[in-house]
């Protein structure tokens, strides 16, 4: 199982890796994203898949799934949908001030600054 | 097991600040005045708590009263206390010389409000015991430089901020991943835990040195060094006078920090190959710095470029790992961020008052400032060290203690290194200053008791600092300890005072 999550995990970093290598912002910012859940799906490999009972402390159980990776990665999610948010006001913004969302165009002193 | 307040007063306060002035609206005459009572208020707290720790050891506090290794700790050491306390005086000069610098229209659409929540992540990440917790911090500080690179709209903000933006994401994203080979590694987040843990390791050193190179290229990117410092003359030139002080002096230290702290808690294992790679890649920064430095007569750009310079030297001395190299590359630390955050502000004074970035355009500015002019001077052969300034006993012990560990190459390129910086910044203060007086261009009429008030007090700040080395001796002995000597950090969790 963690196997799989981890190849998963490498699959959206390659093709994160891919879309943020292109010269469209909009492919850029949606590469971040992509490359922002298989990291996440990492984090939550790390802490082992299914290794017994629900983390709540109770007596009986003695082995747990471990709680702290799911934390860490509601907090790392909630973090990187600000980033999306804010990226994406930055992509509009720069669509209409300096009229171009290629990179390319993107160099050096923009004209009339 | 109690909470205590004081060591959370660093953070506490300037979000506090934010939030305030966020619920004011856009006014900005109570926003300069809530932001500079905070600033102030942090300056105090940070000297009440520095001396507490100097007499007492590290303030500790457990958030929710979770015991050490399972909650998250606030670890106000020294190191935390000194950089904390660095970071209020520059906050505090710098709110000032934003009243008359940054604009009204920046200053209407929240300039202070962020300031405060950039200032709240950076002490935050210099305090924080938890390394997920540090993570936190540096989105929280990442996601207002954001708004602050880019607040103005102005064409070159917006498309050096999507850079700079892109490029933190990424090695944020490269923290995360570091982070979860760590977890899996230790089990734990604590960094004092991890360091225990890590300390009676025996498992395969080469995870470790992977995660080790993965938290450097992490940093690495934060702070500038060498491959990795490409965004940073692009981004630091975009915005705005106040805005660049602040990212150059905070910001970059933070990643340095960062370096220093976990490459001398975690990554003690393998210091044949960690550490050297570390010290080539500070070797490599300088040299890259220095050519920047000399190369360019836009003044922002050699300055940018004089940051470099600072964090490879900086980064040489927590690379040898020793009592002097650790204690040079600390007191060299709050030496650069004090200095940067002045040389800015007085770059930034000539900038504003001629209207002009290039040190050719303009000559004889000696005649209308000479205070001016001559702090610059002081500033400058203070950046370089030379004696009595504090740059000399840092960059002294960095040598020492480069020459004692056979870095003889890495200490002659530290030396020349501060030639270099004393010929670009001497340079600017001779094309600048000197010669005669240009006529094409004329003086902008500008209000500018507060820059000057501002640039002027820091490097007062700066002499006093270097003029007071012997006293603070004690106080910087004890905050390289941590580093030389990372059991001392992880004492608070055995209940050892």
């Amino acid at each position: 199982m963690e196997l799989v999550t981890i190849i998963l995990a490498g699959i959206l970093v390659a093709s994160a890796t891919y879309l943020i290598l292109s010269k469209s912002v909009l492919r850029i910012i949606i590469g971040v994203s992509v490359l922002s859940h298989g990291v996440h799906l990492l984090i939550l490999t790390m802490g082992q898949l299914k290794r017994g009972n629900i983390p709540v402390l109770e007596d009986s159980v003695s082995s747990y799934t471990d709680p702290l990776p799911q934390a860490l990665i509601l907090t790392a999610i909630v973090i990187s949908f600000a980033l999306t948010a804010y990226s994406l006001i930055l992509l509009l913004q720069n669509y209409k001030e300096l009229d171009t969302d290629n990179t390319e165009d993107m160099k050096g002193v923009p004209h009339g600054d | 097991m109690a909470t205590n307040i004081l060591p959370m007063l660093s953070i506490i306060l300037p979000f506090a600040a934010g939030v305030i002035m966020l619920f004011m609206g856009k006014r900005p005459i109570p926003h300069r005045i809530v932001s500079t009572i905070a600033s102030a208020a942090m300056i105090v707290a940070s000297l009440i708590s520095l001396y507490l720790v100097y007499q007492h050891g590290p303030l500790i506090t457990y958030m929710g009263n979770w015991a050490a290794p399972f909650g998250i700790s606030i670890v106000y050491d020294m190191v935390a206390a000194l950089l904390v306390l660095t970071t209020a005086i520059i906050l505090f000069f710098i709110v000032i010389y934003s009243f008359q610098s940054i604009g009204y229209e920046r200053e209407k659409y929240y300039y202070y409000p962020m300031v405060m929540f950039m200032i709240t992540g950076i002490n935050g990440a210099f305090t924080t015991g938890d390394i997920f917790n540090m993570f936190v911090f540096f989105e929280v500080f990442l996601l207002a430089s954001y708004v602050l690179i880019t607040l103005g709209n102005r064409k070159i903000q917006l498309q050096e901020g999507f850079k700079y933006f892109v490029v933190n994401v990424v090695s944020s994203n490269f923290f995360l991943i570091g982070l979860a080979y760590l977890y899996s590694v230790t089990g734990s987040l604590n960094m004092a835990d991890i360091q225990v843990k890590l300390s009676n390791y025996d498992g395969n050193l080469a995870i470790m040195t992977i995660i080790a190179v993965v938290f450097l290229f992490v940093f690495a990117t934060k702070a500038g060094l060498f491959p990795l410092y490409f965004w940073m003359p692009g981004s630091y030139n975009a915005p705005p006078m106040p805005v660049i002080a602040l990212f150059g002096a905070l910001l970059t230290k933070v990643g340095v920090y960062a370096i220093a702290r976990t490459f001398s808690l975690f990554f003690t294992n393998d210091m044949g190959y960690t550490h050297q790679v570390l010290l080539l890649l500070a070797l490599l920064t300088i040299i890259v710095g220095c050519i920047g430095a000399i190369a360019y007569t836009d003044m922002k750009t050699v300055v940018i470029y004089n940051i470099m310079i600072a964090v490879g030297v900086i980064i040489v001395g927590f690379s040898m790992m020793d009592p002097e190299g650790t204690l040079g590359g600390m007191y060299y630390l709050i030496h650069d961020m004090i200095i940067k955050a002045a040389l800015f502000l007085l770059v930034g004074f000539i900038i504003y008052r001629t209207g002009k970035n290039d040190a050719e355009d303009i000559g004889g500015l000696i005649d209308h400032h000479p205070i001016m002019g001559w702090t610059f001077f002081i500033a400058g052969l203070s950046l370089a060290g030379v004696p009595p300034f504090p740059g000399f006993f840092g960059k002294l012990y960095i040598v020492e203690s480069a020459f004692q560990n056979d870095h003889v190459i890495a200490a002659i390129i530290v030396l020349l290194s501060s030639l270099v910086v004393l010929y670009s910044v001497v340079r600017i203060f001779i094309k600048v200053f000197w010669g005669e007086a240009r006529t094409n261009y004329k003086l902008n009429d500008i209000k500018y008791d507060k820059l000057a008030f501002a640039a002027v007090s820091l490097v007062i700040v700066s002499i006093i600092f270097g003029l007071s080395a012997d006293a603070l001796y004690p106080i910087f002995e004890m905050a390289a300890e941590t580093f030389y000597d990372p059991s001392v950090y992880s004492n608070y969790l055995t209940g050892v005072e």
